[in-house]
């Protein structure tokens, strides 16, 4: 049996009703072992700040596990590593999860995936979700054989994803359109 | 080895989500990319999921006309169906967010300012709930309002309510929302219209005699397919 999908709408203006979380931005307890301060801010076009926003992370944890369904527990711990992390933005575009950095990933053929989160980003005017990547920019040597920035054309759109070490964690702006626009997946 | 999933090519999606830059749909201008989007290939981040236990869910989260001191005003309505993959295979124990405006067109929500319709002091307008064993969900609910809003001249949205779901991987991540059957504004809605044509339906429940209740609620019928599986490309580190 085949079925076909279910489309994709928008999260529309109002979506904090549903979809905010108080312990969202925390993917791991704040004073876990290696927690860090992850975040930045979502403009638009026009460069003015996204305030009715939400993102959402994915990664694997320092030891390279997922707390995934089909590894139970794998990555459960003392840290309490949840793998995902929610943070509507606020008036200033802003948002901030509270995280560990991940692990390199093995990928098919032998290669290696840098350390990374994989990202959603929802708001109104999306009529779909966009998917992008965070890379770390302590990882020079990892991000220089990782797969999927090799893929992208030049540096300029590479740097779109590299977060910039701030205030003991990391920063990294995300542009939906204009000379900075960020890259986007399709998956 | 563990259960881990791979998700079908982003091929069978072809003809089913809308475009990012949509006219018709204003904030889409400054918000949509310009630049093409990159395939990004699906290895293990993208192929595995958080688990969103049951801890997150209250027992009257699924049960919007119970969250006050007393019962909403509206039509009763019970919304549920199953959470679905591309195979048609049940995802169980999947965690499903919902929100909505109550049956005046009102969202319980400071920034919605565009309608003089009243506020229910019985009604938040937001569930959640888990799958069942067999993929099932069911949120119990009113009907919510068509609303005016600001897009263009006298537009207004057909009555709808939002939905989140998860599944089991980040590739299969769904936000969308759920129409009823026969609204009027449908030829109207440029975010229902921003769908490709031959997908809609996919958006719009069905009325169903069978989970109405007698002398108490009207049940409406919608399953939400979320992509499907294939062979999973390659072993995991902790497999």
């Amino acid at each position: 049996m085949s079925c076909r999908p279910t489309p994709a709408q928008t999260v529309g203006p109002f979506l904090s009703l549903g979809l905010a979380w108080p312990d969202g931005p925390y993917v791991v307890d704040p004073a876990a072992p290696g927690a860090v301060r992850i975040g930045g801010r979502l403009f638009d076009g026009n460069g003015d700040p996204v305030g009715d926003g939400l993102i959402e992370t994915w990664q694997a944890d320092a030891g390279g596990r997922f707390p995934d369904p089909g590894s139970a527990g794998a990555a459960s711990g003392p840290t309490g590593f949840r793998g995902f992390g929610r943070c509507l933005t606020d008036a200033t575009g802003g948002w901030e999860i509270v995280t560990v950095k991940p692990a390199p990933l093995p990928a098919p053929d032998g290669a290696t995936e840098a350390p990374h989160l994989d990202v959603s980003i929802f708001a109104r005017g999306l009529l779909h979700r966009l998917v992008t990547r965070i890379y770390f920019p302590d990882e020079g040597e990892a991000n220089a054989t990782d797969p999927v920035l090799r893929a992208l054309p030049d540096d300029a759109a590479r740097a779109t994803l590299l977060a910039r070490a701030a205030d003991g964690g990391y920063r990294i702006d995300i542009h939906l359109q204009g000379p900075h626009e960020t890259v986007f997946f399709i998956l | 080895m563990t259960d881990r999933v791979g998700l079908s090519p982003s091929a069978d999606d072809t003809d089913t989500h809308p475009p990012y830059a949509w006219a018709d749909y204003g904030s889409t201008r400054l918000r949509a990319p310009h630049r093409p989007l990159v395939a990004l290939p699906q290895n293990l981040t993208e192929v595995t999921g958080p688990l969103l236990g049951a801890e997150r869910v209250g027992e009257r989260d699924h049960d919007l006309t119970r969250q006050h001191t007393g019962e909403p005003l509206g039509q009763r309505i019970i919304v549920q169906g199953r959470v679905l993959d591309g195979d048609g295979r049940p995802i169980p124990d999947t965690l499903v967010e919902v929100w909505q405006a109550n049956a005046a067109g009102r969202y319980h929500h400071a920034g919605d300012e565009r309608t003089t319709a009243p506020l229910d002091p019985n009604f938040s307008g937001a569930g959640r709930t888990m799958t069942d064993g067999a993929g099932r969900y069911r949120f119990v609910t009113v009907r919510p309002g068509a609303y005016p809003w600001k897009n263009h001249h006298n537009a207004w949205r057909p009555a709808h309510v939002h939905f989140s779901v998860f599944g089991r991987a980040f590739a299969q991540r769904l936000v969308t929302q759920m129409y009823f059957p026969d609204d009027p504004l449908f030829p109207y809605d440029p975010i229902l219209a921003s769908v490709p044509e031959p997908a809609r339906p996919r958006l719009i429940a069905r009325f169903d005699l069978a989970s109405t209740e007698p002398d108490w609620a009207l049940g409406f019928q919608w399953d939400i397919v979320l992509r499907g599986r294939r062979a999973t490309p390659f072993e995991s580190p902790s497999s």
